[in-house]
């Protein structure tokens, strides 16, 4: 492994590369309609998407995270798990150093959870009716 | 922002796409013959509705879909929903439930009585219906992948209180197809999962014979974002596909075909849906006489029930909600069910609170009794739009039934992700179209408000978790281990053999083995299955 030498700028490779963002089903929740839409959308718009596909566990996804090395985590909950669920997430993510990782959390979410999610390290959270626009618009 | 189009030479479509014109006269309906396509009311091919009165004789039944937290909280929302004057009950399960899993599994944590009534051996069935008269109530139970495990509790339950069987009404959902299509609460792969449907069919049709064995879901196919013809033509090639299995074990197609019923989604678009429902009636019975030599006509009138659109609701502005709801319950009675779920306000949200339920149900009041809607039967029939779109419909369907031939017939179609692949596309398209301001959602891309009403919502009990673990617990204490392990060797013996594994599930039910235990048996020897993540 070579140093950069002292002084010169290391050139930034991914600033010119498509934001990376994982999108992830945690739990048993099967409703993938929304997350299936939301990564089309996402990549039409120029973002480099990975689906998790169903049934995630935490520490699966968060694993997933990492090795794909997104900037960007979006979990998709539509059974009202997800006060149980993403504190686990963002705790395991922060066990893994990973907390410059953005989450952001889309389903069925009543606006007092939300604002608990915000609280907890969340970056936004996304209900029904969000147009991909506005999701497209906060991620950039 | 999107606004009304008032331009009166603008195009229009059906909320599906399909184009529709300004104005429908009689040279829209010149190769149609109302003799062989529309029938009258009770006629075959009961495009009209399968009874001649309809709901003079007999009105839709007010089922409202309820279940939370353990077995006697779903208990008194029952109770509550009875006296309110709902008619029939409708039981949702929780998730761990639905995949087969027990509360106590680690996977279900966070999930346990959470979307639904959480259900671990046969005691929960006693608790759950407490107190009804199984005899006198018809009870839904919507469940798919382990539904030929709950519906084994049931009748051990119904045996056990001493009910007869030959008494018991309702519908278990029982429809797996829907859930490789749509829905994704499989477990087992798609062959040895409709032997399971077929073994439920076989069962019931021998010895609980008033029971609707399956109900074949459009609902969930909507709601993963299909269009109106697409929901149709996938929910009856279904349940096609169940007729031919059924045929194939040998069973007598009169003997089973009348307990076969349907479940479709009521979307927004007032006359589509009213034309998907008679589509499907007259599509059914003909299929029915002609492909599979149906004999009596209980086999060809396809009865439906109806479910509000979940997908419609809206976060912003919930109220409107009931609007929706209520114009969306208009489509199903105009279109002939014989059964009704009109979603509450809240569900963007939550699960609806007692208020929010209430208002759901008296919905369906209103329209019943004071709209009218019930006095004559298929009010919109001979309409030329009406009858136009029920021709579009009938051959949307059709092309889709023929591309399903093309790949080999259901399982292939499913195996190749034919029906996912058809679905997504809808979705994302129906999403442009409402990003775009092309169609209009009131709230949402037209008409804002700035203020927004605070509704309360329905607060989960957190310790239904642990309660309901402590109960399996007690039960798995009390039970003989011996009895568990011989009927589970039974029923994997039964699954081996290919024979019906009903039988050894009502032992499994009388030993409290759980749903958990029944599946992983039954996993042995069919296998999981997963599908891709495409998207």
């Amino acid at each position: 492994m070579t140093l950069a030498p002292s002084g010169s700028q290391r050139p930034d490779i991914r600033s010119t590369s498509p934001k990376r963002i994982l999108l992830a089903k945690v739990g048993l929740d099967g409703h993938d309609r929304g997350v299936k839409v939301v990564a089309r959308g996402l990549r039409d718009a120029g973002f480099h998407v990975i689906y998790s596909g169903l049934w995630q566990s935490i520490d699966a996804v968060a694993e997933a995270a990492q090795d794909e090395d997104v900037d960007w985590l979006g979990v998709s909950i539509l059974n009202g798990a997800h006060m149980t669920l993403v504190p686990a997430l963002l705790q395991e993510l922060h066990r893994r150093d990973l907390d410059h990782i953005g989450v952001i959390v889309g389903g069925i979410l009543p606006q007092q959870d939300q604002q608990k999610l915000i609280d907890l390290g969340a970056r936004g959270c996304f209900g029904p009716g969000t147009s991909i626009e506005t999701i497209v618009q906060f991620l950039s | 922002m999107a606004t009304v189009s008032t331009d009166p030479t603008n195009s229009r479509a059906t909320l599906s796409g399909v184009p529709v014109k300004p104005v429908y006269c009689e040279d829209d309906l010149a190769d149609w013959d109302p003799e062989t396509q529309l029938g009258r009311p009770g006629q075959f091919p009961y495009t009209r509705g399968i009874h001649e009165s309809m709901y003079r004789g007999r009105l839709w039944t007010m089922r409202q879909f309820a279940g939370f937290g353990r077995p006697c909280d779903t208990n008194r929302r029952f109770h509550f929903l009875l006296e309110q004057g709902q008619t029939g009950l409708s039981t949702a399960f929780d998730l761990p439930t639905l995949m087969g899993i027990d509360s106590d599994d680690p996977r279900s944590l966070g999930e346990v009585g959470r979307l639904g009534v959480a259900v671990d051996t046969v005691d929960d069935l006693f608790a759950l219906f407490d107190g009804i008269d199984l005899t006198q109530v018809s009870v839904s139970m919507t469940i798919n992948a382990p539904a030929i495990v709950v519906m084994a509790f049931y009748l051990s339950a119904a045996r056990q209180r001493e009910c007869d069987w030959r008494k018991l009404r309702g519908t278990i959902q029982n429809d797996i197809l829907k859930e490789f299509h749509a829905q994704n609460e499989y477990v087992f792969p798609p062959e040895p999962s409709v032997g399971l449907v077929v073994d439920l069919i076989e069962f019931c049709s021998q010895h609980v014979p008033q029971w609707n064995t399956v109900s074949i879901s459009g609902y969930h196919i909507r709601e993963a974002g299909s269009t109106a013809a697409q929901e149709l033509a996938f929910t009856l090639a279904d349940g096609e596909h169940y007729v031919q299995q059924c045929l194939k074990l040998g069973l007598d197609i009169d003997s089973f075909a009348p307990r076969l019923s349907f479940f479709f989604n009521a979307h927004n678009d007032l006359f589509e849906e009213v034309a998907k429902y008679r589509a499907a009636r007259r599509l059914w019975a003909n299929r029915m006489r002609d492909r599979y030599g149906a004999k009596t006509e209980a086999s060809c009138k396809l009865r439906f029930h109806a479910q509000t659109a979940g997908c419609s609701l809206q976060a912003v502005q919930p109220e409107i909600n009931l609007v929706r709801v209520g114009y969306q319950a208009l489509a199903a009675a105009l279109g002939g069910c014989q059964s009704l779920h009109t979603n509450s306000m809240d569900e963007t949200f939550a699960l609806p609170s007692e208020h929010a339920a209430t208002l759901a149900l008296r919905t369906q009041q209103v329209l019943a009794s004071e709209t009218g809607v019930t006095n004559t039967a298929d009010p919109l029939g001979g309409s030329y739009f009406v009858e136009s779109l029920t021709q579009q419909m009938v051959s949307a369907a059709e092309d889709y039934f023929d591309k399903i031939e093309e790949q080999g017939g259901m399982i292939p179609a499913v195996n190749n992700g034919f029906f996912r692949r058809e679905i997504a596309e809808s979705a994302f398209a129906y999403q442009q179209a409402i990003d775009s301001g092309a169609n209009v959602v009131v709230g949402v891309n037209a008409f804002q408000s700035s203020t927004e009403p605070e509704i309360a919502l329905m607060q989960f009990d957190e310790s239904t978790e642990s309660a309901q673990i402590a109960n399996l617990q007690r039960v798995k204490a009390a039970r003989s281990d011996q009895d568990v392990a011989r009927s589970l060797t039974r029923l994997k013996r039964a699954a081996k053999a290919r024979q019906n594994v009903m039988p050894a599930l009502l032992q499994c039910a009388d030993d409290r083995v759980t749903v958990q235990e029944c599946m992983d048996a039954m996993a042995e020897v069919y296998g999981r299955f997963r599908s891709d993540a495409n998207w």
